[in-house]
Parts: C-alpha cells; structure tokens; sequence
C-alpha cells in the first residue's frame, strides 16, 4: 500500500532530528507534528511523549528521522539515524532527507519483517499547520461514532485535522523555553499570543456575573403576579414586542452563562448572537439619533392623527360605494343599509377613541422612541405593532364579516342537503337520507331561498374587507420577514469566512508541485473553504416565528368558507 | 503529457490534456473553446443598438449609460459564474479524486472526494433534450449499505466531451483505481 507522509511547510528549514507525530496504521499514513533536535536523552523523549499523550489523548510517538544537510551526506550519519530506528523502535521506521537547497527529498521506510521486497511508493503531502489547526471541518464527524475504528476508516482527513487540532499543548513550548527537548513546530519560533484577546479574557468574567445578575432581576420582575392578571397577560401575548424582547432575554442569558462552550459549534453560536445583538443595537441607537434629531418624532406624532383620520374617512366612502350600488351589483336595500350603518357607527366610535387620545399621542410616542436603543429589531415590532393598533377596526370589521359569512354558507350547506332530502350524520361523520315532514320541508326551503338571496350582498362585504385585512397582514409579515432576518443571520460567521476562510473548511485541495523521477511525490493540501451559503445554513439562528404551514390550497379553502385566518403563528402559541 | 483534440457533444473542439506525476497519481485536464470575440461583439452590438433605439424614442441619457452599465456588469458575471474555461480530474491512489473546474476570470472551484468514499468511476447514458448523450461519472459509496450508491457525481458538465475522450479519461482512471483492489493488506484492519 502507499505510504503517505503529512509533513507539516514550517519545518521544512529545520535542523537535523527525529520526526514525532501519529501513525495511523489502517490508512497507512503518518501526520508529522514536530522534530526533536539532538542532542537529546531517548528516555527524557520518551517521557514528555508518554506525557503528552496522557494530555491530549493521541498516540504521539517517534515515527522517523529528518536529515537536513548543508554539505554531502555524511555515511556515518546515515548509519547514526538507522540506529536511532532501534531506539525507538517504530514500524515503519521513515527517514526523510534533503540535500543542501534541493526542493526534491529523498524519503525512505525502514521495514524491519517486510514481506514484499519491492519499495512502497511514498507520498509526501505538505500543509500548513497553524491553518489545519484552527480549521474545523464540515460536516463534523460525530464524536460519539467515532469509538469504533471504522470512524477513522471513514474519513482520513477528519483523523488528520483531528490529529493536529487536538496537539495544542505540543505547540506551547518554543525554542526560548529551557527544556531538555527542543522542538521545531510552527509556534517554535516564539508563541503567539494577543493582548487583547487576552484583556478581553480577564474583563469578561465580572462583566458575565453582572449580566447574569440584573437578567435574573429582571426575570423576577417578569414573572411577577401583577403582570399575570387576565388582561395584561393577553395583551403581553399579541403584541410582538414582546416576544421580541423574550426572545433577545433568551439570547442574553445564553452568552451570559459561565459555562465554557464545549465544542466548536456552541462557541459560534455563542459569537454570532453576541455579535447580532451588537449590531441590532449600534443600529438601534442609529435610527433613534436619526430620528430625535431635528424633532423628526415630533413631526411624526403631528402626521398620525391626521392619518388615522384619513383611513376613517377612505372607509367611510368605501362603505357609502357598497351600500349604494358597487359596481353595477344590485344589492339587498334593506341588509345592505343595516350592515353599512352598523360599520359606519365602528368607525366613528373609533374616531372619537383616537381623537380623545390626541393629546397624549406626541409624549407617548417620545417615550416609545426612546425603546429602540434596545435595538432596530423592537423598534420594527413597535412599528409593526402600531400598524396593528392603528388598523384595529378593519381587523373587527374582517371578524364581523367572516363570522357572518361562515354562518350563511354552513346555513346554506345545511339547508341544501334538507332541500335534497339528505341529512349529515355527527355520528358516523357522512351524509344520509333523511324523511322530513312537510312542515320542515317548507321552513327549510324558505329559508334556504332568504338566505341564498342574501348571499350577494354577505359576500361582496366579506371580500371587501378580507382584502383590505390581507394588505395589512401582507404588510405587518414584511416587517416580521425583516425582523426574523436581522435575528437570525450569523454574522460572526460570515465575517470569520471573509477574514479568515480557512477556519471553515468544507474539504481540502491538493496541488501537485514539481516532481522528479525517482523522488516521492510531492503534494501540497490546502484548505478548501465552505460556501457563503453553506456557512449561513449551517449556522443560522433558531427564530422564534414560523412560517405559514398552510399551502395555498388550504388558504383558498378557508377564506371561500369563512374561516377565520391567522396566517403568522408564533412557536409557543395554542394552535385556534 | 500529451494533448488530444476531440469533439464536444455540441460540436465545438475540446482538448484533453493528459499528465502523468507518478506511478499512482494522474491529471486529466478537459479544455473547452474559448470565449469567442465575434459572439462578444455581436451580444454588445445588439444590446447598444437596442439601448440607443430606446434612447431616440425616449430622449433620455439614462438609458445609454444604463446599457453600458449593464454590458459591463454582464460580461462580468459571465466570466466568473459561468465561463468554464477548463476541467481537470486528478486522481491520487490511495487519497482520493479532486475535481475542478477553472472560470473564465481565473476563479477555481475545487471538490475532493476521499478514496474510501469513491465507489467506481463510469460512464452513463442519459437523456439530453433530443439527444442520448455520455457522460463520465463518480459512484459514492452508501456507507450503511456496503452494495448501495448513495450518491452520483457527473464529471466534465459544461464542456461535455464525446464518447472516444470519455474512453481515455475512463481507461486512465481504472488503471489508478485498480491499484487499490489488488493492493496487498499491510494491516489486518479493513
């Protein structure tokens, strides 16, 4: 079988030593991780490997020698690193070796019992090690699968980067340190570390206990009986702000927690909603300085009265048009004139309710603003949510109509099958035949008549307002659609996959360099990064809202029966 | 390394250049034609006339720099997302197959598949508008169900060679996965 060698770019230059690393005997294939210089003590190497492999639970051993000399190659040494393969006996034992500047190793096993005389074909594979570090791998493979060895059989490179990723504590030592080892690694030449990374560290501490504290008082506040009371708490449940300020609790106690994250897909959720929150803030406080300046919420609160006073008055007209002759259809005078005085009355109860609260509506709204430093999302609620006030009575108006509407075609469905002679069973869920009297056959038939007669004029209201209630649905949704998308969007990890993409890998790529005949080949792997789509789907954010599961069909059926429609559900609430 | 001239299934020349790096590791590269100068300048021709009709009826300049505008941004788009200048398969013994393809603008968009993942290498017929054309493709292996397929992957879509190129694409191919089969057990794991 062919041997492949990960040999790791930084320790191309290095000097002459022994090669540590992981043997992985069912692919055949060897990840370097370091080289030890002479000179060194084998029992004192030995020592640090068995402690090294206690830590990070990785089979690091001595695999092989690496020979980098500057003049001819030497006999003696070469006899030197064969007798270092007794030492730490290993099989196979390798030995890599280049000469002067030559781009072209030579690299060889050492079979102690082979079977076949012929010499495996070698592959030498460089990466970049401080890259497959960092890099985590898409689709991870399950930790949990991963105890029987097929695992390892599975996927070669999740064992590799699973390999380098897990030997951080062999890259803590550098050539500074006074060891008895020295170790040529990519951090050899001097750890890396960030000051602010780490001053970030130390301050994150009491600036998590604090969170958690003021978010535990606030959760008492919430859950106090005084905002439990029957109309609070319905009121709590319909407008949106609320659940959008619940929902970014959640997030908040989710970063505030003490606990480490345990794997890598918890720590970038963690970032993500750390960073969405920022963002939904800093934006926030945007729009209120926007809007604070030049009085621009003064203006707004003038403009809302005379609005609301615009809509009454369009209805008005609307519901003038339908009781007289809309559109050429001639309509029942009597029911006609009942209903569009019934709903006129509505709207002008409404607009006396508006009118009184007139005075109030600039301070309220001043106090309302002040709300969207908590973030641009609630501020699109409170938006959302004054459409909804605003628009109540073509809300009332839509019930009134729908319920009207249903009653008249379950009535009409009824009557129907009495006219046919038939009968719907409760019990048995099916239609039946059925003897009637006369006299039942005669009210039945009457009625049916008066009611199908009047089916016109139901109608043309119920349609009427059903659409206008579906443009302001279709409205508030394009909010909603808005505020789920600035929740649920990673930004941490869009960011992380611009600056830095080989932290998300979705594979490798390998290169083929230059060859020589009679040399091994030479491969180099790099880190093939996951897609902008691929990064958004894997790390999205759960949203609080789901999306109508009815289909079109179903709708069509519900609004052609009266049904009453509820087409945005929030997760949590009963289903009606 | 040699290069071979055949023909597309659309009639249009492709070369398949062949590279041997070792004993257990080939480059198969398909080329397709180029992006022509007369199709580029007629497409430009067109949407200019078209626009400074428009701009006669109209009278308004908008129109114009909007064409140019959107020439641009088109010939743009095309030569990053959709140009496919070039398709290469290397095959490593006992690593796996890496598929690229490289776009007009020099994007290259890379996907390597593990060796124990590859099933088979094959060519299947299919159904393509009028025609039953050939194409190459990657059998993955199911991993629960050691005979089943668990996933198709077809080579060389956009520039699509005839049946002779698929030949040689496929002949080199099985040689490499050959190895494996016949590969003696080195370990008692497998």
């Amino acid at each position: 079988m062919v041997l492949k060698v990960f040999f790791p770019s930084c320790c191309s230059s290095a000097e002459s030593g022994i090669l540590i690393g992981r043997w992985i005997s069912e692919q055949n294939s060897a990840v370097i991780l370091a080289v030890v210089h002479f000179p060194f003590i084998p029992v004192q190497v030995k020592q640090y490997l068995s402690e090294v492999q206690q830590v990070t639970k990785i089979k690091v051993s001595v695999l092989g020698s690496w020979s980098n000399s500057k003049q001819e190659k030497e006999e003696s040494l070469s006899k030197f690193l064969e007798d270092l393969g007794t030492i730490f006996s290993h099989k196979p034992w390798i030995q890599i070796s280049k000469e002067r500047d030559s781009k072209f190793w030579s690299c060889s096993t050492l079979q102690k019992q082979s079977n076949s005389p012929k010499e495996e074909e070698i592959i030498l594979v460089y990466y970049d090690q401080r890259k497959v570090m960092l890099s985590y791998l898409h689709p991870p493979v399950d930790i949990a699968t991963s105890t029987d060895c097929k695992a390892d059989d599975a996927s070669k490179l999740a064992a590799m980067f699973n390999t380098v990723a897990n030997s951080k504590i062999l890259f803590m030592t550098d050539r500074y340190d006074d060891g008895p080892i020295k170790l040529t690694h990519w951090q050899s030449d001097g750890v890396e570390a960030s000051i602010i990374v780490e001053l970030m560290k130390q301050a994150s501490v009491p600036a998590c206990m604090l969170l958690t504290f003021l978010l535990s008082l606030t959760s008492v506040i919430c859950k106090s009986r005084m905002l439990k009371f029957w109309p609070l708490s319905f009121l709590w449940s319909k407008l949106s702000t609320c659940e959008q300020l619940g929902h970014r609790l959640q997030h908040l106690q989710v970063i505030s927690s003490n606990k480490k994250a345990q794997n890598q897909i918890q720590l970038m959720r963690k970032a993500n909603i750390f960073v969405s929150l920022l963002i939904d803030v800093a934006l926030g406080i945007l729009l209120m300085s926007w809007l604070y300046r030049k009085n621009r919420i003064g203006h707004l609160a003038d403009t809302l009265i005379p609005v609301a006073d615009h809509i009454a008055k369009e209805l008005q007209d609307l519901l003038q048009w339908l009781m007289g002759a809309p559109a050429g259809l001639k309509m029942n005078r009597a029911l006609d004139q009942v209903l569009g005085r019934f709903f006129l009355y509505h709207i002008h109860l409404w607009i006396s309710y508006i009118h009184l609260m007139s005075p109030f509506i600039e301070m309220i709204l001043w106090y309302v603003g002040l709300s969207a430093c908590l973030g641009l999302t609630v501020a699109l609620c409170i938006l959302s949510d004054i459409i909804a006030l605003l628009t109540f009575h073509i809300y009332c108006f839509y019930v009134y109509g729908a319920r009207l509407y249903c009653l008249k075609i379950y009535g009409l469905s009824s009557l129907w099958r009495l006219f046919r002679g038939k009968k719907w069973n409760v019990l048995r869920q099916r239609v039946d035949s059925c003897s009637y009297d006369l006299d039942q056959l005669f009210i039945g038939t009457l009625l049916f008549t008066i009611l199908l007669f009047l089916l016109p004029t139901t109608a043309l209201y119920y349609l009427v307002f059903t659409l206008l209630r579906l443009l302001v649905v279709v409205v508030q949704g394009l909010i909603h659609l808005l505020v789920d998308l600035i929740d649920s969007l990673p930004l941490y990890s869009i960011i992380l996959r611009l600056c830095r993409p080989y932290r998300l890998a979705a594979g490798v790529k390998f290169r083929v360099l230059e060859q020589k005949h009679g040399k091994p080949l030479r491969l180099l792997m790099q880190i093939n990064p996951l897609s902008y789509g691929s990064v958004v789907q894997t790390y999205r954010l759960p949203t609080y809202s789901c999306y109508p599961k009815d289909s079109w069909t179903s709708l069509c059926k519900k609004l052609f029966f009266g049904e009453l429609i509820y087409p945005w559900k929030h997760k949590g609430e009963k289903q009606d | 390394m040699e290069e071979r001239r055949y023909r597309a299934v659309s009639g249009a020349s492709v070369a398949l250049r062949c590279r041997q790096h070792s004993a257990s590791c080939r480059e198969l590269a398909v080329r397709g034609p180029r992006l022509q100068l007369r199709s580029l300048t007629a497409v430009t021709s067109a949407v200019w006339l078209a626009a400074y009709g428009l701009f006669v009826l109209s009278e308004n300049c908008m129109v114009l720099s909007a064409a140019i505008f959107i020439t641009l941004i088109g010939l743009i788009v095309y030569l990053h997302f959709v140009k496919i200048d070039q398709e290469s398969l290397l095959v490593i013994g006992s690593l796996g197959i890496q598929v690229t393809s490289s776009y007009a603008s020099g994007k290259e968009s890379t996907t390597f598949i593990e060796m124990s993942q590859v099933k088979d290498v094959v060519i299947n017929e299919a159904i393509h508008m009028q025609k039953v054309i050939y194409y190459l493709c990657i059998l993955l292996q199911d991993p629960q169900d050691p005979q089943g397929v668990s996933e198709v992957v077809p080579l060389f879509q956009s520039s699509k060679p005839r049946l002779d190129c698929l030949m040689e694409v496929y002949k080199s191919c099985q040689e490499i996965l050959e190895q494996r089969k016949t590969a003696p057990q080195s370990s008692g794991i497998k």
